[in-house]
């Protein structure tokens, strides 16, 4: 467990003194949204529909810009592999990598996506919904993030590869997150696809680390 | 464990998945096999084809267009048979390190991809005629896309190490992701398209298959899945045979 709170202490350190990369996923997050209104045009009704899914695809891509880095860095310069002999396991290593990519990039996301959706003319009824389920979702993208980050170490066009590998596999979450924040804005309940969400998140957050894991330690044999 | 290990070394004797672990011993059994399969699955095929195509009526509801069931159908269980045995060979490359499981998951990919796509390409085909468009998003339709994406995953990811048993490790534990998240999947396009689109073309309604349809079906549904068989274990041959003849290379290499 320490080297878990050590791992996640030296990453969020990491991210905190290199502020510029960490802000440049959120950068990319608005500037990928303002393109929606630019291509579709700015009929409000138009785009008060298509919010929750203009916000969903571009989080889930935005979230997917620093995974290519989350283990790159260290596998260059050899800090994984002092992780790795370190005695801590490997896959809570990759649930410190986890938890950090979501404090760092999943959590500014949120706070990103509230006037984000306001802009594009989202009811602000169904915003907490839309809060709610990107706060689940943006936690599974990291969980399965950080599993395909690890598995696409040391690979050839490992960045291209990533999220080839990511998106298919997050196909669940985009679904019940895009359905709960149009149930909310239909006016009814989005409780059931919150749920599966969660239970969605439940199933990821011990079998990616897993995953992750074995991969770390086939990536540095 | 690394490539350089010479793949003539023996395998602990004794249990029966390690058998065939011994390359030599595969390629002798596979060599009388193939045959079997290669043989049968065209004989089945084109006798499934030409009586799909000239012996079996026409549906009396779609017409001409329902030979084409003859193809898409065995294509559609043959691109989930194919995940699930990528995931069963990638889980016996993960838990017993077997040799040749590590090779069958790095073959069977693309030919699944290849029965994926020939069962898109037969289903918009078909919905052409059908529902009047080449693409509707229709929860099969979509699952067997995200299928598709996930082979094509798997496929470029095993061949984009330089080291192969890196691909083989990384490719073992995508593919097992893959099996676990497919059904979720599944579940979860088929919720969504139950929720979007309430009035989705469906053939409910029509009657169950009659048997004048249904004999070219089985026969082609055999025969393709021969075929395939028979394509993974020549491809399995040709990969088994090129590892040697690397190895043996290798040999001649670090001798001169």
């Amino acid at each position: 467990m320490n080297g878990f709170i050590a791992t996640l202490q030296r990453e969020l350190t990491l991210a905190v003194r290199h502020g510029g990369d960490t802000l440049a996923a959120l950068l990319f997050f608005f500037v990928a949204a303002t393109l929606f209104p630019l291509a579709i045009g700015p009929g409000p009704e138009t785009l008060a529909r298509i919010a929750p899914g203009v916000v969903w695809v571009c989080a889930l891509l935005s979230a997917l810009l620093p995974l290519d880095r989350m283990f790159g860095a260290d596998f260059d310069d050899g800090a994984l592999d002092q992780l790795i002999v370190s005695g801590t396991a490997a896959s809570l290593i990759a649930a410190a990598k986890a938890l950090a990519h979501w404090l760092v990039t999943g959590l500014p996301l949120l706070l990103a996506a509230a006037p984000l959706a306001t802009m594009l003319q989202m009811k602000p009824a169904s915003l907490p919904v839309l809060l709610t389920g990107l706060a689940l979702g943006t936690a599974v993208l990291s969980l399965l993030g950080t599993a395909a980050a690890a598995i696409v170490l040391g690979a050839r066009r490992g960045s291209v590869l990533l999220p080839v590998l990511v998106l298919p596999l997050a196909t669940p979450v985009l679904i019940f997150g895009t359905m709960a924040a149009d149930a909310a804005a239909t006016g009814l309940t989005p409780r059931p696809h919150l749920l599966l969400l969660g239970a969605f998140l439940a199933a990821c957050l011990p079998l990616c680390p897993l995953a992750a894991g074995a991969a770390l330690r086939a990536a540095v044999d | 464990m690394d490539a350089s290990t010479p793949i003539t070394s023996r395998p602990p004797r004794g249990r029966l998945l390690h058998r065939f672990a011994n390359p030599g011993r595969f390629l002798r059994l596979a060599a009388r096999v193939q045959p079997f399969l290669t043989w049968p699955a065209l004989a089945f095929t084109l006798a499934g084809v030409v009586g799909g195509l000239f012996l079996s009526p026409a549906d009396y509801q779609q017409g001409d267009a329902v030979r084409i069931m003859y193809i898409h159908v065995p294509a559609a269980w043959l691109a989930s048979q194919g995940y699930a045995s990528l995931a069963a060979a990638s889980l016996v490359s993960l838990v017993w390190r077997h040799p040749l499981a590590d090779l069958a998951a790095v073959e069977i990919g693309p030919v699944g991809a290849a029965v994926t796509a020939l069962c898109l390409v037969t289903g918009s085909l078909w919905g052409k005629p059908m529902w009047g468009t080449w693409w509707v998003w229709d929860a099969r339709l979509t699952s067997v896309l995200v299928l598709f994406f996930l082979y094509l995953g798997h496929i470029m990811l095993v061949r984009a190490f330089d080291d192969p048993e890196r691909g083989y490790k990384a490719g073992a534990i995508l593919a097992l992701i893959g099996a676990v998240d497919l059904p979720i999947i599944k579940y979860s396009v088929d919720w969504w398209n139950t929720l979007h689109q309430p009035a989705s073309i469906t053939l409910t309604g029509a009657p169950t298959i009659a048997g004048s349809l249904l004999w070219p079906l089985a026969l082609t549904t055999l025969g393709l899945t021969l075929g395939f068989w028979a394509v993974v274990t020549a491809r399995l041959r040709a990969a088994v045979m090129e590892r040697r003849i690397r190895s043996l290379l290798g040999a001649q290499a670090a001798a001169a």
